[in-house]
């Protein structure tokens, strides 16, 4: 589903992403986690363009991303963006539209579906997300964990192949982050292809097939939440796994 | 601010302090050892007008008889400017001694202040364009027909039924407009259709006087010793040959000038503030309203483009934005109406309600482009991320996201906007469009008074601009429902 080949990302002289590689097969839930700044939702934003790179490929959904993909690519990179979902931290939906209008608005305009079959589908969405009764709200009338799941509604209205996932819990609230990882979590279990960059190291043992732990970018450890989690190999994952412990018990 | 506005009503009425007291001018020039008069260089040749050799220098033969009583008064003559069209209230008001700038005897202005002696008998002389057949003001019945504010051709235009007059400013521009085919004839002085109409072979000037009236000086009220001083330096003057030089120098002595007094002139009916008034005023706000609304209706979307050009176009696209912004928010809107109507006229033949609507929209869409372009970048950074993750194209993007949050941001400048050209659109009657501030200096000269009009009109600009007001203040309510004031 997801094949990423010696990535590589710089900020002027600093290397954000060194010679990441990479495979996801279908219906595999990646966490990926690591120290700030590591490169985490840097390496998420290249998947989708959203960020570009300097040097490797990626190729996802079917799509082959090269460097410097300009204005000849756009319908290609459109043609993608609606087959990969992505749900922000800051969750991103449109203030002057509903709840449902939020959720419609890609179907109509970019795949042209008729408002009636848009609508049908986004209140099943709403359904899924438990907000069937808050359809017709605007944003600032939800709660941050109900705009979060409103947002996971919306991507999901694209009936994408793969969802991207950036921080989706750390804008909120601990007592709202459960039901928006309830819902990541029917996800995974209903087959569907993540990536999840998280600091919840329990969501992350839960929900992941694999943990990915990026620092200094680059992919420092690869595996299941089992060995990676519970066993790491590395001196960087066992820094990290210890901090965040520590940081737990404080 | 108590002081303020009491001044601001003592100018409305018109009962600022005369700089001498009532009827004693002629002591005050005596002792001054100087006589003021008021005129306005705008009239041109060969009134009072700038020697195009010697910029600073005032000639023309108004300047010439001046001098000429001056010095039979034992004084020195200046000539102070004002705009020709307030030249009687400034008078009343004491800014100068006296006026005398084509002044006409009119029945009505004999009744409102003292009038000299003729210095010069003119004929009003229609004109019309070559070919036409016409050589009657009563074929012009139905017609459009030019002239100038405030003068005795107008008051003829008025009170022949069914002529629709068109009310200018200036010398040249209604002959222009004949010429362009804007209105059908000109009613003027001789003098003026001499110097601007006549002389232009598309036109034709019928040869004879539709009507003969006289140049005279205007005086306050109670001056009866001045005027009885400067009717006998005129006497002197017809009686030693000095006004026949004078005039035959300027080109403009005729077998006209032999007869003294040809006659009253017509009588404009009273006015006082009526039924009919205020239906003119009315219909007066009407153009306003319609003005602004259309103005504004172009200024939107215009502004919109240019906001996206200067945003997220490439590098000449952004500078033609700019330079539009910057040409058009740079000049004044005036400059813009005049060259839109007159100076475009050989290519483009607007109408006056056209070139007025075009000229303020095109101006306004410059502020409005401003206002959407910070409306634009005030837009958080995820909403345009969001939007292209979800496989929107740029142009969905935009209509889809961005400029709905923007128009949302831009409502409260953009009501402030529209309040305003609702007030600048009272710019545009120098294009010849009636709206209600034209209406009301037209009626502050009917009534003789700037107050009644002047409320009139204030009251009106207020039963517009205020349910506009609360009409956006509405709409911002229900589009921005999220932005509230933020706690201080």
């Amino acid at each position: 589903m997801i094949s990423v080949r010696t990535l590589c990302k710089r900020h002027g002289d600093r290397s954000v992403l060194e010679n990441v590689s990479a495979e996801v097969t279908r219906g595999e839930t990646i966490a990926i986690v690591g120290p700030s700044g590591g490169g985490k939702s840097t390496l998420l934003r290249c998947l989708n363009y959203l960020e570009s790179f300097d040097a490797g490929s990626v190729t996802i959904a079917g799509f082959e991303l090269r460097p410097g993909m300009g204005a000849r690519d756009a319908a290609k990179l459109r043609a993608m963006r609606s087959r990969v979902g992505m749900v922000f931290q800051q969750f991103n939906l449109f203030p002057h539209l509903s709840a449902l209008d939020n959720i419609t608005l890609a179907p109509r305009v970019v795949k042209g579906s008729a408002s009636g079959k848009a609508e049908t589908r986004a209140l099943e969405l709403l359904h899924k997300v438990g907000l069937r009764d808050r359809a017709n709200a605007y944003p600032h009338e939800l709660s941050g964990g109900q705009q979060q799941r409103v947002a996971i509604a919306r991507a999901l209205a694209q009936e994408p192949d793969v969802l991207l996932f950036d921080e989706p819990t750390s804008a909120l609230d601990p007592e709202m982050r459960d039901d928006v990882m309830e819902v990541i979590r029917d996800l995974a279990k209903g087959g569907m292809t993540m990536l999840v960059v998280t600091h919840e190291m329990q969501f992350a043992h839960d929900i992941a097939s694999r943990v990915w732990v990026i620092d200094k970018g680059t992919i420092a450890e690869d595996g299941p939440p089992s060995q990676v989690v519970d066993d790491p190999q590395t001196t960087v994952a066992r820094e990290f796994f210890a901090r965040l412990r520590s940081a737990r018990r404080d | 601010m108590t002081r303020g506005f009491a001044l601001a009503i003592a100018v409305l009425i018109g009962c600022a302090p005369s700089t001498d007291p009532q009827g004693k001018t002629l002591a005050g020039i005596q002792q001054r050892g100087e006589i003021t008069w008021g005129a306005d260089i705008q009239g041109g040749e060969p009134f009072v007008y700038e020697n195009p050799e010697y910029r600073s220098e005032l000639i023309g033969f108004e300047v010439d008889i001046m001098n000429a009583i001056a010095r039979r008064l034992g004084v020195k003559a200046r000539m102070v400017q004002y705009t020709w069209s307030n030249l009687v209230p400034s008078l009343e008001r004491g800014d100068f001694d006296v006026v005398m700038n084509g002044l006409e005897s009119t029945a009505e202005r004999r009744e409102r202040i003292l009038l000299s002696e003729p210095y010069f008998v003119y004929a009003e002389t229609l004109t019309v364009r070559a070919g036409d057949p016409s050589r009657s003001i009563f074929e012009m019945v139905g017609k459009r027909v030019g002239t100038l504010n405030q003068t005795f051709a107008h008051d003829i235009l008025l009170m022949l039924d069914g002529i629709d007059a068109k009310v200018y400013e200036g010398n040249e521009e209604p002959y222009r407009d004949l010429e362009l085919g804007r209105t059908d004839a000109v009613l003027l002085d001789n003098i003026i259709a001499d110097r601007y109409g006549c002389v232009n072979k598309a036109l034709y000037c019928v040869p004879y006087d539709v009507a003969r009236g006289t140049y005279v000086i205007g005086l306050r009220k109670g001056d009866t010793e001045l005027k009885r001083a400067i009717d006998g330096a005129l006497a002197d003057m017809r009686k030693d040959g000095e006004l026949e030089k004078i005039l035959r120098a300027a080109k403009l002595w005729d077998d006209r000038q032999a007869v003294a007094d040809p006659g009253p002139g017509v009588m404009r009916p009273h006015h006082s503030f009526d039924g009919d008034m205020l239906m003119q005023f009315v219909a007066a706000a009407w153009v306003t309203l319609q003005l602004s609304i259309l103005a504004f209706l172009l200024a939107v979307p215009l502004g919109m483009l240019l906001a996206v050009m200067r945003v997220y176009g490439s590098f000449p696209v952004r500078a033609v934005a700019r330079v539009y912004i910057e040409v058009f928010r740079g000049t004044p809107v005036l400059l813009q109406l005049f060259v839109l109507y007159y100076g475009l006229a050989g290519y483009v033949n607007l109408g006056p309600m056209q070139a007025a609507i075009l000229g303020l929209g095109l101006n306004y869409a410059a502020y409005e482009a401003e206002v959407y372009r910070g409306a634009l970048l005030a837009i958080p950074r995820g909403q345009g991320e969001a939007a292209r993750a979800l496989g929107m194209s740029p142009l969905q993007t935009l209509w889809h996201v961005m400029l709905p949050q923007a128009l949302r941001i831009a409502l409260p400048p953009m009501t402030n906007d529209f309040v305003s050209l609702l007030k600048d659109s009272s710019l545009v009657s120098v294009i010849t469009v009636i709206e209600l501030t034209k209406r009301m200096t037209i009626a502050a000269v009917d009534l003789r008074g700037w107050l009644v009009p002047g409320l009139a009109c204030a009251a009106m600009y207020l039963v517009l601009s205020i349910p506009l007001s609360e009409l956006a203040r509405r709409l911002e309510r229900r589009l921005a429902r999220d932005q509230r004031p933020h706690t201080l």
